[in-house]
C-alpha cells in the first residue's frame, strides 16, 4: 500500500503539559472527503491544527509526501495545504476583497505581487463562496455567517490541493450550511483532498467519503460512513443510544437519537396534568 | 469600485507590482516636504545664505565661504535629522504592526529608556564621549530589546504582553537613569540631561555615517520582510497557514526595528514621539488600513526636519534641542489619540 500525501505518525499533541492526543496514527486518503467526528474535547480540532502544522507535536510527526511537514519551507507547504481555522482574528479597517487577496500570499514574491493568476483566483474564490457582493464591506462589520464565508474564500484563494476545514458550518443558517458542504463536495469532485471537522453526524454521513471517528485523543474507527457509522459505534463514542437508518434523500447513514426524554417519565401533556 | 481595483497594477516580463496610488503620492509629497524644509534649514542660521548659493554649493560650484557653512556646519545636521527621522518612522511602523498596538513604539516599550541607560553608564561611570556614548546607547537598546522579547514571547506570541512588559521595564530603567544622574557631578549631570532631551545640534559627518549605514542596511531588510506584516496582523495561526515563517520573520523584523531605533538614538539621543506618531499619521494621510513602512519613514523625516526648523526659530536667538519640540508635539498627538479613542469613532 502506498502512503497517502498527508498522514500522522505516532502523534502526541499537548497544550503546555495537558496532553490532548496521544500516540495517534492517521492516514488521510488522497482525493477523499474525510470528515473527523467525535465528542467535544476529543482532540478533533487539535489534530486538524497539527495536520496544518499550526500546532507543533510533542512527539511523533505529521508527514507530507513522506517528509516531516516542519522540514519544508513554510511557503512550500502553504501551496499544498490550506486551512479554515475556527476563530481567526478579525482585522479592523480591512475590506473583504483585500482580505481574500491576502490568501494569495504564498504565491507572491517581492517582485511578483499581483499576477493574473492571483486576480483570477481571488475572483473565483469570491464567486464560489458568494461573497462578491460584499467585496467593499469592512470585514469587522459583517455578520458571523458572512464572515465565515469570507474566511472560506480566503482559504480557497490559496488554491491548495489539500484543504482542511475546522467546523466550516459554524455561524451558518441551514441553507448556508448545505451550500458550504455542497461547495466542499464540488471541490472534492474536482480532485482536491478535503478534511473537515464536523459536529453534525448526519452532515458527516451524507458528505464524507471517509469517516474518522475520534474519542479521547485516539482514532477509534475510520472508513466509509456506511460501514463505520453503526448504532453501536455512535452509542459507544457519544454515549447516546440511537438508531442508524438510511437517509431517505441520499441513502447514506443517518443517526436518529433514541427518545430518552419522553421515556424518562413525563410521557404526555395529560400525564403532567394528572 | 473596490479598494483592490483602486490599486494600480504594473506588470512586465516576470514581475508584477501592486501599488496603492494614494500611498505613493503621500510618500512622494512627504519626501519632497522633508527635502524642502531641509533646504530651508540649510539657508538659515547665524549666517543666512541665499537658496541659490546653497544650491550652487551643493552642486559643487560654490565659493569657499559658503561651502564651509553648508558642508561643515549645516549639511551634517540636516542629513542627521532626515535620516534619524526616517529611521524612527520605519522602526515605529514595524513595532506598531508587530504589537498590533498604536502604543507599541520603541519609546513606549522601553527601548529608548534602555538606550539612555547605556549612554548614561558610559557618560557618567565609564567616562567617555562621542562614539563611546553611541556604542553604549546601541548596547543598552539591544540588551533591553532582547530581555523584553524573551520575557514577552517566552510562551508563544502575546503582542499585548510585550507592550505591558515594555512599559514596566521602561519605568525600571527610568528609575536607574534618574539614579545615575543623581549620583553624578553637576556638570556631568547637565551634559547627560541635555543628551536625554534628544538633539541634532552640532552633529557631524561621523553621526551621518552611523545613522546612514544603519538605515542603508536595515531599511531594505524591513521593507522586504514588511510584506509579512500584513499576514502577521491576521494572527500567528493565519500567518503560518499562508506560508509566513512566523518566528523567523518576527525575530528579523523586531531586531531590525530595534537596530533602527538604536542607530537613531545613538546619533541624536532619545528623541520622543517621532516613532510613535509618524506611522499612524502617514497611514491616515494615505487612507490605508496598514501602515506602509516607507511612507512612515518619509513622515518621520518630514516631522523631525520640521521639528528642527521650529527648534531653531520658535524662540529667537535660542537653538533648542529638537527633542523639546517633538515631545511637545507628541504630547498633543497622544492627547488627541486618547481623546478620539474615548469618543469611540471608528
Amino acid at each position: 500500500m502506498t502512503d497517502p500525501r498527508l498522514r500522522a505518525q505516532d502523534l502526541t499533541l499537548a497544550y503546555d503539559k495537558r496532553v490532548v492526543v496521544e500516540n495517534l496514527d492517521v492516514r488521510i486518503a488522497d482525493g477523499s472527503f474525510s470528515v473527523i467526528v467525535g465528542p467535544n474535547a476529543c482532540g478533533k480540532s487539535t489534530l486538524l491544527k497539527s495536520l496544518a502544522r499550526v500546532l507543533k507535536p510533542q512527539a511523533g510527526a505529521v508527514l507530507l509526501d513522506g517528509q516531516a511537514i516542519a522540514s519544508y519551507p513554510s511557503k512550500h507547504v502553504a501551496k499544498q495545504l490550506g486551512m479554515l481555522p475556527q476563530s481567526p482574528i478579525v482585522p479592523g479597517g480591512l475590506v473583504v476583497e483585500e482580505l481574500v487577496a491576502r490568501g494569495r500570499f504564498a504565491h507572491q514574491r517581492l517582485l511578483k505581487q499581483w499576477s493574473p493568476e492571483d486576480e483570477s483566483a481571488v475572483h473565483e474564490a469570491m464567486r464560489l463562496t458568494e461573497v462578491a457582493e460584499l467585496a467593499d464591506r469592512f470585514v469587522d462589520e459583517l455578520s458571523g455567517g458572512q464572515r465565515q464565508r469570507v474566511w472560506l474564500a480566503m482559504a480557497l484563494a490559496q488554491q491548495t490541493p489539500i484543504l482542511l476545514l475546522d467546523e466550516p458550518t459554524t455561524f451558518l443558517d441551514l441553507s448556508h450550511q448545505f451550500e458550504v458542504l455542497d461547495l466542499c463536495a464540488e471541490l472534492h469532485e474536482q480532485g482536491r483532498t478535503i478534511v473537515a471537522v464536523l459536529h453534525d453526524l448526519n452532515h458527516a454521513g451524507r458528505y464524507a467519503t471517509e469517516l474518522i471517528v475520534m474519542r479521547a485523543g485516539t482514532v477509534v474507527a475510520q472508513g466509509p460512513p456506511d460501514r463505520v457509522m453503526t448504532a453501536e459505534l455512535v452509542e459507544d463514542v457519544f454515549a447516546m443510544p440511537c438508531r442508524v437508518i438510511d437517509d431517505p434523500e441520499t441513502g447514506t447513514p443517518m443517526v436518529v437519537p433514541a427518545d430518552r426524554h419522553r421515556r424518562r417519565g413525563i410521557r404526555a401533556p395529560e400525564a403532567a396534568r394528572a | 469600485m473596490s479598494t483592490v481595483t483602486k490599486r494600480i497594477v504594473l506588470r512586465g516580463a516576470g514581475f508584477s507590482l501592486r501599488l496603492h496610488p494614494r500611498a505613493v503620492v503621500v510618500g512622494v509629497v512627504l519626501v519632497l516636504a522633508a527635502l524642502g524644509v531641509a533646504l530651508v534649514n540649510l539657508t538659515t542660521g547665524d549666517f543666512p545664505v541665499p537658496v541659490g548659493d546653497v544650491l550652487r554649493s551643493l552642486a559643487g560650484r560654490g565659493d569657499a565661504g559658503t561651502d564651509f557653512i553648508v558642508y561643515e556646519l549645516r549639511l551634517p545636521r540636516v542629513l542627521v535629522t532626515l535620516l534619524v527621522g526616517a529611521a524612527l518612522g520605519a522602526s515605529g511602523s514595524v513595532f506598531q504592526s508587530l504589537t498590533r498596538n498604536p502604543l507599541g513604539s520603541p519609546d513606549f516599550v522601553g527601548l529608548t529608556a534602555g538606550a539612555a541607560t547605556g549612554a548614561l553608564v558610559v557618560m557618567l561611570i565609564l567616562g567617555g564621549g562621542g562614539l563611546r556614548v553611541s556604542a553604549g546607547a546601541v548596547l543598552g537598546c539591544v540588551i533591553t530589546a532582547v530581555t523584553i522579547y524573551l520575557l514577552a514571547f517566552r510562551r508563544g506570541s502575546q503582542p499585548f504582553r510585550l507592550v505591558l512588559l515594555g512599559i514596566g521595564v521602561s519605568a525600571l530603567l527610568e528609575a536607574a537613569n534618574s539614579y545615575l544622574i543623581y549620583r553624578s557631578q553637576l556638570n556631568e549631570a547637565l551634559a547627560a540631561q541635555v543628551w536625554l532631551i534628544g538633539s541634532v545640534n552640532g552633529r557631524g559627518w561621523t553621526e551621518v555615517v552611523i545613522v546612514g549605514v544603519t538605515l542603508g542596511v536595515l531599511l531594505p531588510l524591513v521593507v522586504y520582510y514588511g510584506r509579512h506584516l500584513k499576514m502577521l496582523a491576521l494572527g500567528d495561526e493565519m500567518a503560518v497557514l499562508h506560508g509566513v515563517p512566523v518566528e523567523r520573520s518576527r525575530a528579523i523584523l523586531a531586531l531590525a526595528a530595534v537596530g533602527l531605533a538604536a542607530g537613531a538614538t545613538a546619533t541624536a539621543g532619545p528623541i520622543a514621539f517621532v516613532a510613535l506618531a509618524a506611522p499612524p499619521l502617514a497611514a491616515r494621510l494615505s487612507r490605508s488600513p496598514s501602515t506602509g513602512i516607507l511612507p512612515a519613514a518619509a513622515m518621520g523625516a518630514a516631522l523631525l526636519t520640521a521639528g528642527d526648523w521650529a527648534a531653531q526659530h520658535v524662540l529667537p536667538g535660542n537653538d533648542m534641542p529638537v527633542g523639546v519640540i517633538t515631545a511637545a508635539l507628541g504630547g498633543v498627538y497622544l492627547t488627541w489619540l486618547l481623546f478620539r479613542e474615548r469618543g469611540g469613532t471608528r
